[in-house]
């Protein structure tokens, strides 16, 4: 395949950044996204310049470290599907192909298409979890967990932390990432103890972060790789309303 | 090289509780003056800090990715083995360290392996507490699946991403440390040398991934939890990122490396498409559980669809030489049996190197439904890579590198040689011993990670002063100057070749000579390789830009400089184990049907090298392993 690629190109986080443009030939449908984007690098460094800075790790759709707009959507135009695991197949030859950033005020650009997440490293460090000490749990049968709610649990908890919520919803809202997370324990009998705080906490972090409000657009369900559902944002509210009710009347 | 193993006296089950009991503790007043670095944050480095923390500890804890949640952890799939008998099948924690020991091929500690088993029932347990979700039953209570190398149900998952969760659960634990300021987490760093001080681990030099800057941390412990070193072979199973660099320094300063040969295959692998390949992907080994591997019993259905080729024009060569364990056969005998199936030119798929994975007697027999519960994921994932849908035809499957048994040489302390330098996790040597049964890796993180290193830490940490080293002393700077001297070196080389070429070259030659068959022709003619390609390396590697600032050919450069003195290092450990055991086949010591020899006689050992200066030849040390509970058998399958 033959690809005209018109790639984000920023020196650092104060550079003001531009798209440069390539031609890649030679590619195979059976590569990814990201295996185009180390033949584009390899062909670069034979030309003597200076190879594209890009965010990835496991290649297996699993770490949430890859990132990337292509033609405007996070992760690309497949549904349910990383960047590391979006295939060149998807595409034509001959195609023109736009890269950019995960873009947010949240995340920072640290070079060309890397930015910084770590705002939501903060809201998990502000509730994201549930207070047990190594060595005091209690046998993992003690308490059972209906199989419907361990289910549920799960669909929130495979959030990968990629952020592509956040880089497609126009308000740059973290609310999907952090409803998951929350979610994910409010869910569970284990973390009822700390469900009140730990909502308020979250939402409180997620603000001060400089993520913007939902506005129940949906985006962020629709480009999320791991198909988190809306219904968890609906939970979130929900959970947070009884929090600040029970903390105005306590 | 003084390799003492510090295996606690008493009968086998009771040497970790007297272990604890005489182990020395550190007051808690005493806790907040003494420094502790954590080097990694997968399940080892993870658990590991947030116990630490827990505890009143200062520790530091670094990672090279963007977030301690990336690490390479994340990708494991199938599950975490423990001993709860849960099931009612007749399991055991005497169960599980025998099935461990055997499945590790009689290479490994029965005190280590003990102390394992003994854990992995606190692991559940910590892990539900957390709020892991496991998968669970219609009652509420804990499931279990079957896995490779085992004829019990023990094994504990969530779906087909059990390291995802299970890392998440550390992370949170984490998290929790990080908020109070008792961990500090720095990310994007990357360690690039261990500061030794009068023989002691006293610190680390990092460089800032996103900066370039390159920095001295001091502590009075170092604790190295820095995965395995599968990319020495270019194409692995591993995370792009992950490297050898960390625990090769260490070996540089002084510490053991063990057993560097025992690399594990893993059989279920998605096979190579191409030259553009950049890693390969696993598909969990639990799929062998509803799975049937097969292959056409004639080397000209090879190029035939799946479909048709009739049922008894297939062999189901597992089942077939293993018929009590079957398609549950242990990763290195179902890998070897694949490869010898495409050997005899009976492979499927691209350049014939693949093997069937077929599901539909499964389905037939369950329902799509049910194996789409089970599997789902994996599924999508196969078919998003393949664009094929294992639905409605087999998978294919190759073997991978995917594990490595071997790492630093630690004590029963989780001390490398060089003291106050730990190592935790798949970095280290030592539970797993020739070859590591399927979800035993997590099991093996967070037991280090959790309840042993807290518990061991205090017998170090109680003989020396805390306070550390001065970070503007003479040690602390030669370091960082000799760090600083090395990157600067790979900048201005400004040769004509990229760091992935060599890379690629040098995973060629570990694979062809070093991969899941080896002899000594091959290992040699591997060593000579490998030091012409360093050689041209040091002279033609071509980096752009410079290094005060991120620059990714660099880093990747640095780590393919330390894989291509480790894999000369691994071969040579190859060439001397004479004989076939778990992981490492040796050809010239197989049974006339192609099973492995192993020689109790004379390598009943861990083998242990010493770095003896560059351009020299590293010294061969040996620990002997005793057998007093386990009889050391034939590892038979069939």
């Amino acid at each position: 395949m033959k690809l005209f690629l018109k790639v984000w190109k920023q020196e650092g986080p104060e550079d003001e950044g531009h798209f440069e443009s390539h031609v890649l030939d030679g590619v195979s449908e059976d590569s990814s996204f990201l295996e185009m984007l180390d033949q584009l690098n390899e062909q670069l460094l034979e030309e003597g310049k200076e190879p594209i800075a890009f965010d990835h790790d496991c290649r297996e759709g699993i770490c949430g470290t890859c990132s990337l707009n292509i033609n405007g959507y996070a992760h690309g135009p497949e549904n349910s599907t990383t960047t590391c695991q979006l295939h060149m197949r998807k595409f034509e030859d001959g195609d023109s192909i736009t890269v950019e950033p995960f873009r947010a005020k949240a995340f920072p650009v640290v070079k060309d298409l890397v930015v910084n997440r770590s705002a939501f490293d903060k809201i998990i460090q502000a509730g994201g979890f549930i207070t047990v000490r190594t060595g005091s749990a209690p046998d993992g049968n003690a308490l059972p967990v209906p199989k419907e709610d361990a289910d549920l649990a799960m669909d929130a908890a495979q959030c990968i932390g990629c952020g592509a919520c956040v880089a497609s919803c126009k308000n740059a809202s973290a609310m999907l990432f952090t409803s998951a997370k929350a979610g994910h324990l409010n869910m569970l009998p284990q973390g009822q103890a700390e469900k009140d705080s730990r909502v308020l906490n979250m939402v409180a972090a997620m603000d001060e972060a400089g993520f913007g409000n939902c506005r129940n657009y949906g985006e962020c369900s629709a480009a999320c790789p791991k198909d988190i559902s809306l219904d968890y944002i609906a939970k979130l509210n929900r959970d947070y309303a009884k929090a600040k009710i029970k903390k105005v009347f306590s | 090289m003084i390799l003492d193993s510090k295996i606690p006296e008493g009968p086998l089950a009771d040497k970790w509780e007297n272990h604890r009991f005489s182990s020395k503790l550190v007051n808690p007043a005493n806790k907040r003056k003494f420094k502790i670095i954590v080097v990694g944050s997968g399940l080892a480095g993870g658990s590991a800090a947030a116990t630490l923390g827990e505890l009143g500890y200062n520790v530091d804890c670094f990672c090279y990715q963007d977030t301690p949640r990336r690490a390479h952890s994340i990708a494991a799939q199938g599950g975490i083995n423990g001993a709860k008998n849960y099931q009612n099948d007749g399991d055991s924690i005497h169960r599980l360290f025998y099935d461990t020991i055997k499945g590790g091929d009689f290479r490994s500690r029965e005190a280590n392996v003990h102390r394992l088993a003994q854990n992995s029932v606190n692991i559940i347990d910590q892990c539900v507490a957390q709020g892991v979700p496991f998968a669970r039953e219609y009652g509420g209570l804990l499931a279990n699946r079957s896995f490779g190398g085992a004829q019990v149900s023990r094994t504990f998952y969530a779906r087909g991403q059990t390291g995802q969760q299970l890392l998440l659960g550390a992370y949170s634990a984490l998290s929790r440390q990080i908020a109070t300021g008792q961990v500090k987490m720095h990310v994007r760093q990357e360690m690039l040398d261990l500061i030794v001080v009068d023989g002691h681990a006293k610190g680390i030099i990092t460089r800032n991934l996103a900066t370039g800057e390159m920095k001295v941390w001091t502590a009075d412990a170092v604790l190295l939890c820095t995965g395995g070193y599968g990319n020495v072979y270019y194409l692995s199973t591993n995370a792009i990122g992950c490297n050898v660099t960390a625990n090769f320094r260490a070996y540089r300063r002084g510490a053991g490396f063990a057993n560097p040969c025992f690399t594990q295959i893993h059989p279920t692998c998605i096979p190579v498409a191409g030259d553009h390949q950049s890693k390969l992907t696993l598909m969990s080994e639990s799929l062998r559980n509803d799975g049937r591997v097969w292959v056409p019993k004639n080397a000209e259905d090879a190029g035939k669809a799946p479909s048709e080729i009739p049922e008894d024009a297939r062999d189901y060569y597992l089942e077939r030489k293993y018929p009590s364990f079957g398609n549950l056969a242990p990763r290195d005998i179902s890998s070897r049996s694949a490869k010898e199936a495409c050997d005899e030119g009976r492979g499927v798929g691209p350049g014939g190197r693949g093997v069937y994975l077929d599901f539909e007697d499964s389905i037939n027999r369950l329902g799509e439904n049910v194996i789409s519960e089970r599997y789902g994921n994996l599924f999508e994932m196969y078919e998003r890579i393949t664009g094929e849908n294992a639905y409605q035809r087999p998978m294919r499957i190759y073997p991978a590198i995917h594990y490595t048994m071997g790492g630093l040489w630690v004590d029963y302390n989780l001390m490398s040689t060089i003291p106050g330098c730990f190592v935790l996790g798949e970095a280290n040597f030592s539970d797993h011993g020739a070859n590591r049964l399927g979800a035993s890796a997590l099991m093996q993180g967070l037991s280090d990670g959790y309840f042993v290193l807290p518990y061991t830490i205090g017998n170090y940490l109680t003989t020396i002063s805390p306070g550390g080293i001065d970070p503007e002393g003479a040690a602390a700077l030669e370091t960082l100057e000799s760090v600083k001297e090395r990157v600067g070196q790979m900048v201005s080389a400004k040769g004509k070749r990229s760091s992935r070429s060599y890379h690629k070259e040098l995973g060629n030659i570990m694979w062809e000579y070093a991969g899941m068959a080896r002899n000594e022709k091959g290992l040699n003619k591997a060593i000579g390789e490998i030091q012409d390609l360093r050689d041209d390396f040091n002279k033609n590697l071509l980096v752009t830009g410079h290094g005060e600032e991120l620059n990714m050919e660099l880093e990747r450069s640095g780590r393919v400089r330390d894989f291509l003195d480790f894999g000369e290092l691994l071969c040579r450990d190859a060439l001397t184990r004479n004989e076939s055991c778990g992981g490492h086949f040796r050809e010239e010591y197989q049974t006339a049907d192609g099973e492995a020899t192993r020689n109790d006689e004379d390598f009943s050992h861990a083998a242990v090298w010493e770095y003896k200066g560059d351009g020299e030849t590293p010294a061969r040390h040996e620990e002997d392993l005793e057998f007093e509970n386990v009889k050391l058998a034939v590892r038979s399958y069939k």
